[in-house]
């Protein structure tokens, strides 16, 4: 069971989308899996087949736990029974896993000796450092246990269950649906485009569409009813799981990282001229929010400042293998998650708009993959958005920096000797001290500045 | 389109955005983005439907008529019967 995020201590296996026997490439959906903040996609880290699943559908189990069996590919699996001393793997916890690391050579003779993947292990000690104890319990748990049953059989289809919703209003066979989204999962707009489009009609309470892809897996009725949007599980359940899981976080942050805080206001006032303009001439679909232009300032920024993009563990910074910018979304049943835009300093404001719109929608409506919630190496938050003017952030462990965004609002400000009324925003950097210092940040923060007063440069 | 036919397009809106919230309990003067938690995001998604269920154009300096729920229905009776005129 990887960690998505920090403050998950357990995770529950909603549905398996491969069996044993199934050829697997890295970074493939495997699995469903339900957190204490949402139902997530989870990948598989690497290639190779499915031996055997040691977890069933439903059941939940720590942080650590092998999910599954995996063999090289080409290996023959014959019989769900894996053979013994064989490393059990567990999906999607990238190589290396931020939020386990191991320090002492005594741990990791341990684990070679016991056939334990480090990978695989969810650090318990300080900063989440595996301790000797934590590969005693992987040990312990990769021992033979009953072979789990096959993973019930696909006749229905992947779709986030705000696309099945969609569909069921619009009565449309979501088998009929061409899915554009990971796996070939059927995403919300799919179902709106086949809708406008004129895809047949299901029967209004028709069997389960069936099976047409190879590949595609899909969930069953009595799955499909468990992978409720997050936004619409029990509440009060999930509401107080986020909450708990947040607090985990939040306690970990402030325990362990010490945050230093600077801030600066910024006119905004061209910038925005500039933003107008460019949505003048597009349609309500394709304009841009001023959300994206803190992205990508803050992305630029980072190129020149690695070190506060990346994770602190083990006592030391990782710089991160790109800049992937963490954006806080609001659940409005409660709580929030921040998944990554992987590379944002890559990709032209458009590109940012779509995938921030994509963000958005699989966040609350569900569809988010496990990677998507670790890769952050930095995180920016628009409270503004929510109407107040500063944020002191907290950083999210593992991470080293917060970029906050204040609410755009008219000020009276000096230009060129005159009193002017300007819009403006305020910027904060969090960041840890352990990772960089006082001197750093402040540049990093008139970068940013720098960028989102010449938006030609974004 | 009738008053009442446009309030409901408005109100299937945001229940789409929204499906946490229960739009019908609006009143009428009440700020949209403070009573169902909506964010910018919301807001342009809020506007793109409109606009392609109404084949209209709402320019982004408009945003501000639509805070409300009368707001936006009296501001979309102004646009639908402008393109249709």
């Amino acid at each position: 069971m990887p960690s998505l995020g920090s403050g998950m201590d357990v995770g529950r296996i909603l549905e398996w989308y491969v069996q044993p026997g199934d050829e697997v490439e890295r970074g493939q959906i495997v699995a469903l899996v339900e957190t204490d903040k949402a139902n997530i996609d989870v990948e598989i880290f690497t290639d190779g087949v499915i031996a055997e699943l040691l977890v069933e559908a439903g059941v939940k189990v720590p942080v650590g736990t092998p999910l599954a069996r995996l063999a090289d590919l080409g290996t023959e699996v014959a019989t769900p029974a894996a053979k013994e001393g064989q490393p059990a793997v567990e999906p999607a916890a990238e190589v290396p896993a931020p939020t386990s690391l191991v320090t002492s050579p005594i741990v990791r003779r341990l684990a070679e000796r016991t056939g334990v993947d480090l990978h695989a292990v969810h650090g318990t000690g300080r900063g989440g450092v595996i301790t000797r104890h934590d590969v005693e319990e992987a040990a312990a748990a990769q021992r033979p246990t009953p072979p789990a049953p096959a993973a019930p059989a696909g006749d229905g289809h992947r779709a986030s269950p705000y696309a099945r919703r969609l569909a069921a209003e619009r009565g449309l066979d979501l088998s009929e649906v061409a899915g554009s989204g990971p796996g070939g999962a059927v995403l919300a707009e799919d179902v709106e485009a086949a809708a406008t489009t004129g895809v047949r009609p299901s029967p209004a309470a028709g069997p389960p569409p069936a099976r047409t892809a190879p590949g595609e897996v899909a969930a069953p009725p009595a799955a499909a009813a468990t992978t409720a949007p997050a936004d619409t599980g029990p509440a009060t359940d999930r509401g107080q799981a986020m909450r708990q899981a947040i607090a985990r976080a939040m306690e970990r942050s402030n325990r362990e990282i010490p945050h230093y805080h600077l801030g600066e206001t910024i006119d905004i006032e061209s910038t925005l001229g500039w933003l107008a303009e460019v949505n003048a001439d597009r349609p309500p679909a394709e304009r841009l929010l001023s959300a994206v232009l803190f992205i990508k300032a803050t992305a630029l920024a980072l190129r020149r400042s690695s070190d506060l993009n990346g994770y602190w563990v083990d006592g030391a910074f990782h710089p991160g293998d790109g800049i992937h910018v963490g954006v806080a979304i609001n659940l409005r049943r409660g709580g929030l998650l921040a998944p990554a835009i992987r590379n944002a300093d890559e990709r032209s404001l458009d590109e940012l708009m779509a995938a921030l719109k994509d963000l958005v929608e699989r966040t609350r409506a569900g569809g988010l993959r496990g990677s998507e919630l670790t890769d952050p190496t930095i995180t920016v938050s628009n409270l503004g958005d929510s109407g107040v003017d500063t944020i002191q952030g907290v950083i999210t462990p593992p991470q080293v920096a917060f970029v906050g965004v204040g609410r755009i609002t008219p000020r009276p400000w000096a230009v060129d000797g005159m009193l002017a009324v300007r819009r403006t925003v305020y910027l904060g950097l969090s960041a840890d001290h352990r990772a960089s210092d006082g001197h750093r940040g402040a540049r990093v923060l008139t970068a940013i500045a720098d960028h989102l007063r010449r938006p030609e440069t974004l | 389109m009738t008053t009442d036919e446009l309030r409901d397009v408005v109100l299937d809106a945001l229940t789409r955005i929204a499906p946490e919230t229960d739009p019908a309990t609006l009143g009428p003067g009440e700020d949209l983005r403070d009573e169902l938690d909506l964010d910018s995001m919301d807001e342009l998604n809020l506007i793109t439907a409109l606009c392609q269920r109404l084949r209209i154009d709402i320019p982004e300096g408009d945003y501000p008529q639509l805070r409300t729920l009368d707001g936006a229905v009296a501001y979309l009776e102004r646009r639908v019967s402008a393109a249709t005129a």
